[in-house]
């Protein structure tokens, strides 16, 4: 066997005898490196929540162009695709005055009075509309300012749009919300990073002390005569292999958990299910989790066992 | 082989050995006495390049110890075979693994570690403890597996600090046979004891150490201090 495999074997399984010869300490650093990983996926999915929710409340916001009663079906088509070819607009929604008319009678179907007054009008007093969707709240005046500077045209050379429903006080709202997303946004990573960080910390210690264990035993290896990449290795792969294990047990643990608590709570979150979200974007929790464990089991072994070396 | 060249070693204000000059031929057996702080074990942890002097130089086959880079220690210290009082098995070894050890660490084949260890386990009488874990041998079974992992590498020299002083009187007997016979073969083997029977039953050249001094360097010497 080439030398260059035959010290990786011995790393290797000096590295799984170490771990299993452990017992408690190895368990107890499994245990912790488990809360940790628990930790950083319970974060997944809490940035994942975070977004669908002001993804929710971002679709909510929209502004809406009325146009006049003789404005034609082909001419608001026409200022519909002008506005669908703006970088900054998610989507426009045409609704006819027909649509709109179906929806006011729905909004007030209790609302008897309101019904007979638009009875006896004898005719559809509502605009048709287009319901303008921009990707960030903060864009809406833009796609407003572009709609002012090229006003659509009829026929006879007046406008056709009657009004758009962002004045003072919508813009005011609208620009409150932009505020509230991203501030709720840049609120909500700053406190899963220093979770993250929080629960690294903790995954390190707890590696250490594992290491402070052994430190007698990496004493005498140096004596012995062993290099210090030769002490070093297997106890990194033992630390992966708490890594990996801990990722295991994680991964396992949330298939039940999230199910449970997205029957519980999707209602409260708009629909967002925890457990079809999980389901959905496995492989991406999968990878991270069992890279962290790895990375984590591994780079916190290499700096604890350094300063046991220099003998 | 050694020389130690006026070697002086502080902590501090305190002198552990101050301006020590000795020599050590080849295939020779030294036993170095002394009270407890006459700068025995620093000796041995200068010889190892454990600590380094703080003046003066030590020689091992006329290469200047302290002169040695950090990253070559391990090939300097594979040519020692060190024996500790305290045995220094590594608890989660077998015995077999762990004078197996000494061999993966010189990077040694499976084929030369799967001859060479039975044999070194038989010649300190314990192949029939080699799966055990030292937490499951007696402490003369586990010098015996420190001292099969001294030699498994067939070194130059051997390093013993106080070998027998965790032991009964029987097992002091048996590992210093087991030295003797090591030394009979061709082995330079330095030895730190303050154990009398141990120095007379061996007979051979005794170095009596105080306050970080040689006071005495008796060829052939008895136990006095």
């Amino acid at each position: 066997m080439p030398m260059d495999w035959m010290i990786i074997k011995r790393v290797f399984v000096g590295g799984g005898k170490n771990f299993i010869r452990g017992g408690a300490v190895s368990a107890a650093t499994v245990l912790v490196m488990t809360v940790t990983l628990a930790i950083i996926g319970a974060l997944i999915f809490l940035s994942a929540l975070l977004t669908f929710t002001l993804n929710s409340v971002r679709e909510k916001v929209d502004i809406s162009v009325y146009f006049v009663t003789t404005a034609s079906e082909q001419s608001i088509f026409s200022v519909k695709e002008q506005l669908e070819k703006l970088p900054q607009v998610a989507s426009v929604t045409y609704v006819s005055a027909a649509e709109a008319l179906t929806a006011f009678r729905g909004r007030h179907a209790n609302d008897q009075l309101t019904l007979q007054s638009l009875d006896l009008l004898g005719y559809n007093p509502l605009d048709a509309s287009l319901s303008v969707r921009a990707k960030d709240p903060s864009q809406y005046e833009s796609i407003v300012n572009f709609l002012d500077a090229s006003p659509a045209l009829s026929a006879s050379g007046t406008s056709i749009i009657d009004r758009i429903n962002y004045d003072a006080n919508n813009k005011q709202a609208i620009d409150r919300l932009a505020l509230a997303i991203t501030a709720t946004r840049q609120i909500g990573l700053a406190v899963i990073v220093l979770f993250v960080i929080a629960s690294i910390l903790i995954a390190f210690a707890t590696i250490r002390l594992a290491i402070y264990t052994s430190k007698d035993e990496i004493a005498v290896m140096k004596l012995v005569g062993a290099s210090n990449a030769y002490v070093q290795a297997p106890f990194v792969v033992t630390g992966i292999i708490t890594g990996l294990i801990a990722a295991v047990i994680v991964l396992l643990f949330f298939w039940p958990a999230t199910w449970y608590v997205g029957a519980k709570t999707s209602a409260w979150f708009g629909g967002f299910h925890l457990g079809q979200y999980y389901l959905s974007h496995f492989f991406v929790v999968f990878g991270i989790l069992v890279l962290s464990g790895i990375v984590l089991g591994g780079v916190a072994s290499v700096f604890a066992i350094r300063k046991y070396l220099k003998v | 082989m050694i020389y130690f060249d006026r070697v002086t070693k502080r902590y501090g204000n305190t002198a552990a050995l101050d301006g020590v000059t000795l020599s050590v031929a080849p295939k020779e057996f030294i036993s170095i006495v002394g009270h407890s702080g006459a700068g025995k074990t620093t000796l041995l942890k200068l010889l190892l390049a454990e600590e380094r002097p703080t003046e003066g130089a030590i020689f091992f086959e006329s290469v200047d110890v302290n002169d040695l880079p950090t990253k070559a220690l391990h090939h300097y210290r594979r040519k020692i075979g060190t024996v500790f009082q305290d045995f220094r098995l590594i608890p989660n070894k077998t015995a077999y693994e762990n004078i197996a050890f000494a061999m993966e660490a010189t990077g040694r084949t499976d084929e030369e570690i799967a001859s060479d260890v039975p044999y070194i386990l038989e010649l300190v009488n314990l192949a029939d403890k080699a799966k055990h874990f030292p937490d499951q041998l007696s402490g003369g079974e586990k010098q015996r597996i420190a001292i099969g992992r001294a030699i498994i590498n067939q070194p130059d020299l051997i390093v013993a600090d106080e070998p027998t002083g965790n032991l009964d009187p029987i097992n002091t007997y048996e590992i210093v046979e087991i030295l003797k016979k090591i030394n009979e073969l061709g082995t330079t083997i330095v030895i730190t004891t303050h154990n009398k029977g141990v120095i007379d039953a061996i007979g051979k050249r005794v170095i009596t150490m105080d306050g970080g001094k040689v006071v005495r360097d008796d060829a052939g010497g008895k136990y006095s201090l």
